[in-house]
């Protein structure tokens, strides 16, 4: 369906640690590259598109499984660089 | 530190806790045109987030992370700092000590102000000062005078940490001795009404805040700071992992003695967060009748699994049979049912509970 190559799974995980592992990997990746996001914690669904709108992200997916629950976020980074450095 | 210059603006850090103080101490320093990136510190310890993702699984109300939503209000962008490990030592051994409960409120605040203060901005640059939305007197022991200038001067900020809600109580910081910032459009606020904070609120148009006088942490709460000395005193160490605290949220705590205790859901929630733990605890349900999960944290004895079980048929719809079957999972797959007696209430004593 989509030509997404990295999946970050945070099944089991418990807001806001699905965004801090969703924001970390966006600073390793390159500007405007695509991740799926896998999570379980209904949090999410606030979460990340605030977090995509504050940042320049773009959600273009999201679909939930009935299996397990689980919450699919397609997820594509800002085209110019947002680093946080801790 | 570098100084700002005609090229470089001037830039600050917000202490973001997603509570009503932080979004109003940013949003004064934002209308003087200061550029703002907001930080929340994820401790495991914080109050959103967790128990609301638990327990209110099936309601309707959008799930939010204050901080976010504090951030997105303001349009600032916002960092989101994993400190578990680190924010341990706070927790266990801090220099100032504890609040009324396990909360180490000064020595968190020195741990949160130096952190950001040390943090570089999503543009790579380092920040000229830190926003706090700190009020003299709110809180008994970490928001004092005294505790103010220690936070200052502790966490290496010192005239670089600026308190917009009560910056005109106290002595001018660097931002408003260079005039980034006007003082005259800073507060005094004090003391623990919440009025001041409300009536600034409403000037700005914030109606949908979060817990205008709540606590950041589970840390203050009685409840928990129970169950964390019971998991120190029983382990003999004083530790834990990120699992440990964040299931001190979680179900009814019961403690038969010191080999084992007991988690039972109390929610269909807890009960679908705790199966999650499978391959890490102890599971017990009752086979024959509807009831709680729960979690055996320790290392039970055979007899001591008939104790939980029986415990965990009380909480069952089989409370008031002779005879149910519990079944009891081990971590590594393997399965067995044990024939049990349900307690009855006046069989499992008071003192088995904790943190009630
Ligand atoms: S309540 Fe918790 S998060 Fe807030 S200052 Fe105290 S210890 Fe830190």
């Amino acid at each position: 369906m989509n030509s997404t190559t990295i999946t970050l799974d945070t099944t089991g995980l418990l807001c806001p640690l699905p965004l801090i592992r969703a924001q970390d990997l966006a600073k390793e990746l390159a500007p405007g590259s695509s991740f799926l996001l896998l999570a379980s914690d209904p949090g999410v669904y606030y979460d990340i598109p605030a977090w995509c709108r504050m940042h320049g992200h773009e959600m273009f997916q999201v679909e939930e499984s009935s299996q397990e629950n689980v919450i699919q976020m397609w997820i594509k980074t800002a085209e110019t660089t947002s680093r946080s450095s801790e | 530190m570098e100084q700002p210059t005609k090229f470089r603006a001037v830039k600050a850090i917000a202490l973001i806790s997603g509570g009503l103080d932080s979004l109003l101490a940013t949003k004064v320093i934002l209308d003087q045109g200061i550029d703002v990136e907001g930080v929340n510190f994820f401790t495991g310890f914080c109050v959103e987030g967790h128990t609301q993702a638990i327990r209110k699984r099936q309601r309707e109300k959008i799930k939010r992370n204050n901080a976010l939503w504090v951030a997105d209000q303001l349009g600032i962008k916002l960092h989101i700092v994993d400190v578990v490990q680190e924010y341990k030592e706070i927790v266990l051994n801090p220099k100032h000590g504890y609040g009324k409960n396990l909360n180490p409120c000064l020595d968190c605040k020195i741990f949160m102000v130096e952190r950001a203060l040390n943090m570089v901005g999503f543009d790579g640059c380092k920040f000229d000062f830190v926003i706090s939305g700190e009020v003299i007197g709110q809180r008994p022991k970490s928001q004092r005078r005294e505790t103010m200038a220690i936070i200052s001067r502790e966490s290496g900020a010192h005239d670089r940490l600026l308190r917009p809600l009560c910056a005109k109580n106290l002595p001018a910081t660097l931002p408003e001795r260079e005039g980034w910032v006007n003082r005259e459009t800073l507060h005094d606020f004090s003391g623990r009404s919440r009025k001041p904070q409300m009536t600034l609120a409403t000037e700005y148009g914030f109606t949908d805040y979060a817990q205008p006088a709540g606590g950041c942490c589970f840390l203050t709460d009685q409840n928990y700071s129970s169950k964390l000395s019971d998991l120190w005193n029983t382990r003999g160490q004083r530790d834990y992992e990120l699992d440990d605290i964040v299931l001190l949220k979680v179900g009814r705590h019961l403690r038969p003695n010191h080999r084992f205790k007991l988690i039972l859901a109390r929610e269909e929630g807890e009960n679908n967060f705790l199966k999650g733990y499978r391959q890490q605890y102890i599971q017990i349900d009752i086979a024959s009748h509807t009831g709680p999960l729960a979690l055996i944290d320790g290392d039970p004895n055979e007899n001591d699994l008939r104790v939980a079980s029986r415990i965990v048929a009380r909480y069952s719809q089989g409370r008031n049979e002779s005879n149910v079957c519990a079944r009891v999972r081990f971590p590594d797959g393997e399965e067995k049912n044990l024939s049990i007696q349900p307690y009855s209430a006046h069989e499992i004593p008071e003192h088995w509970h904790i943190g009630v």
